[in-house]
């Protein structure tokens, strides 16, 4: 076997046995399943409607046109002659509340509740029984039944998109083809990020214990490297792969189960092969700058704290698009980070969930990715010769430069 | 793919006559500062070899030309005949003077990654590996991680980690530096033997005293010039002081040729006159009917040498 596949066994070996890799990798989409569960017995639970929980609610009608529709949803209102009866049933506990429509309604619209204990706000079911109620007793004998139960809810709005052609569009956006996308594109930096992180971590560790002389004279930098790459690379990639699959498994489950917004989320047919195109090369640019950070730092902590500087470039567009660009993803700030390679991942998710993202730019943000990668390996190389032998204090910018130059 | 054994003799046989390291003219200069001026040396087939001065003469930046891991400004290392390639590595062990291991890899993991590494077949590594830990008695702890043994433990799995591979040559970079007096004992032992499996073995330190039993040739190094170099034992006569140890039992008389006398240790120290030869003495002593138990001329310790070299060079 050659050189190269023993370290990148036993880089990939070591970091899938790892606790933090399998607690990552399986907390994701066991979160998303818990929380689908916890919905449904969440609902199992209420489904029933204890009638306990039915609030037995009075009125007083003062005008004299409330008599119908007494019954709204699970809510029955009981009719009283007056305020005092109603009082009284109330402080008997036969009533948990009741209310008065005074005879100036129809002129003022003011409706008066009465009650015993405290509360933050009107109960939503409540207030909806109530409004849905007083609604149904004006519009009696007024308008046909059809248009009264219109008024109820005037509007279920549906927006279409479309093609071209002037067909249905495939995508039709929104923040249901949003979340996806979103949430995977944050997945992804996170995954790009931590595995990139390790391999920073286990340069750094590396370094620290002195391991780095031994394994120097057994293999050479570009195997080393290479190895460490792609082993780490190979394991991150199996965790975006179940994350990809967990996302597309979640999002049925989710609409079969929770439906409402969740039954409209929509997965792009290309994420899946974005996903992997941009992890992979995502993390090749990272996992090359880290390495060069990595055999900078005198620690693994140390070098860290130097590697914030490609991490936040990375995370950024999530919030410039969430803040800035939501409303208008074409922007040409859009298209500009889609082409930095250290923005571009997250970018990528995030037009790809608003909007689309044109084929060329696409073309042109993998080769710029692709070309940032080449440097970056080349400038990493150059430094980890360099410096990986050095110990004690992290070098300054400038001794760096001055280093490099004279090498 | 390399796999390491008999198939490979005739690699080693084609090299036979060549040292196993050619050092030639190496230069290394770090910001302005010359480390390493102008050494060159060679290390032969079953010697060790030792590469000896104090701290920051230059040895560590020796060491790391010799194994490529710095390159040299000018000046060139040949290993086992050829110019420095990837494949020499797996002929060569070394163990550096800063050591470390994966904290949170096992003993035998450890071992067995770091010898395929050397391009040893994982069996056959596994294998070496429970024979050298059941020699020094670890193989009850190969299970356990490397952050799990004692110092000395430790200590003893970087060893091992460095001869796993059955090296041409084995460079130890201050190997007894931190270990007890029985751990040390046991490292020299080894080393010994790996001498007499026909290996080469360089040592650098700078307790000088410590290695000299050790050593059949020296390079003494002093602000990155080499300042010594030859046979341990030519290198001692050629320094020695003109006195003798004898430790007799009877009556010491009159000795011509000898001026001033020391007792100590149980014996005493006799300096001779210009001129005059130990075996004078010797004679000198028999003839007086003394019984002699020890005669020896005596030879400085490697560091007193070390001192009047730089002294002279000053």
């Amino acid at each position: 076997m050659s050189k190269t596949l023993l370290v990148m066994r036993h880089e990939f070996v070591q970091m899938v046995r790892k606790a933090s890799f399998i607690v990552f990798t399986v907390a994701f989409p066991l979160v998303g399943f818990a929380a689908i569960g916890i919905y449904l017995l969440a609902q199992g639970a209420g489904g029933g409607a204890d009638p306990a929980d039915i609030p037995a609610i009075g009125y007083v009608d003062e005008v004299g046109i409330f008599q119908d529709c007494t019954t709204q949803g699970e809510i029955t209102f009981i009719p009283y002659e007056d305020r005092q009866s109603a009082t009284d049933a109330l402080l008997a506990g036969d009533l948990d509340e009741y209310f008065v429509v005074p005879a100036d309604y129809l002129s003022s619209g003011l409706v008066q509740r009465y009650l015993l204990e405290k509360e933050l706000e009107v109960p939503g079911d409540t207030a909806w029984a109530m409004r849905v109620f007083l609604q149904s007793n004006l519009l009696e004998g007024e308008v046909p039944p059809e248009v009264a139960e219109r008024v109820k809810s005037p509007m279920w709005l549906q927006t279409v998109r479309l093609d071209e052609e002037g067909r249905v569009a495939a995508e039709q956006g929104g923040f249901a083809s949003f979340l996806a996308p979103m949430i995977f594109g944050l997945l992804l930096v996170m995954a790009i990020g931590m595995t990139s992180g390790f391999l920073l971590q286990g340069l750094g560790e590396e370094k620290e214990n002195r391991i780095m002389e031994v394994l120097l004279s057994s293999v050479s930098t570009r195997q080393l490297l290479a190895g460490k790459v792609l082993g780490l690379g190979a394991a991150g990639l199996l965790q975006v792969v179940i994350w990809l699959a967990s996302v597309s498994i979640l999002v049925g489950l989710a609409a079969d189960t929770v439906g409402g917004v969740l039954s409209d989320v929509q997965v792009p047919d290309n994420m899946m092969v974005l996903g992997i195109v941009y992890f992979i090369l995502g993390y090749l640019l990272f996992a090359v700058l880290q390495a060069g950070v990595g055999a900078i730092g005198a620690s693994a902590k140390e070098s860290q704290g130097m590697s914030v500087m490609f991490i936040l470039p990375a995370i950024l567009p999530f919030y410039i698009f969430i803040i800035f660009l939501r409303e208008n993803p074409d922007h040409v700030i859009g298209t500009i980070l889609t082409m930095f390679p250290l923005t571009a991942p997250m970018t990528v998710f995030m037009r790809v969930g608003l909007s689309e993202i044109a084929a060329w730019e696409l073309v042109l943000s993998i080769l710029l990715m692709v070309a940032g990668i080449m440097g970056g390996l080349w400038l990493s190389a150059k430094v980890f010769r360099v410096f990986v032998l050095m110990y004690g204090k992290t070098p300054r910018l400038g001794e760096i430069v001055r280093y490099l130059r004279e090498s | 793919m390399h796999s390491r054994g008999a198939n490979e003799a005739p690699y080693y046989r084609e090299h036979l006559r060549v040292p196993v390291v050619e050092v030639s003219h190496v230069v290394k200069t770090y910001g302005g500062r010359t480390v390493v001026d102008d050494v060159s040396f060679a290390v032969e087939r079953g010697e060790v070899f030792g590469l000896i001065g104090p701290n920051g003469a230059g040895k560590t930046t020796t060491i790391r030309m010799m194994m490529d891991l710095v390159r040299p400004d000018s000046g060139e290392v040949a290993i086992l005949g050829k110019r420095w390639n990837e494949a020499a590595k797996n002929h060569v062990g070394y163990l550096p003077e800063e050591r470390g291991l994966y904290t949170n890899l096992s003993v035998i993991d450890t071992l067995v990654y770091l010898a395929s590494l050397k391009g040893m077949d994982r069996p056959r590594a596994a294998g070496r590996a429970e024979e050298l830990l059941a020699r020094i008695g670890l193989l009850p702890h190969r299970r356990k991680k490397v952050k799990e043994l004692s110092r000395g433990m430790g200590q003893f799995v970087q060893f091992l980690v460095t001869i796993i591979h059955e090296p041409e040559l084995v460079i130890l970079d201050e190997p007894f530096a931190n270990l007890d007096p029985v751990n040390t004992e046991t490292i020299k032992k080894m080393v010994l033997e790996l001498r007499s499996q026909g290996r080469a073995v360089m040592l650098s330190t700078h307790r000088m005293n410590e290695v000299e039993e050790l050593c059949d040739r020296i390079l003494m190094i002093d602000d990155g010039h080499a300042v010594l170099y030859g046979g341990l034992a030519e290198i001692k006569s050629r320094y020695r002081s003109d006195s003798v140890f004898v430790e007799y039992e009877g009556m010491l008389g009159e000795l011509a040729g000898v001026g001033r006398r020391e007792e100590r240790d149980g014996g005493v120290e006799l300096f001779l006159e210009k001129g005059i030869e130990p075996q004078q003495v010797l004679a000198q002593l028999v003839s007086q009917g003394l019984a002699v138990n020890r005669f020896e001329v005596v030879t400085p310790p490697l560091h007193d040498i070390f001192i009047r070299v730089v002294k002279e060079r000053d």
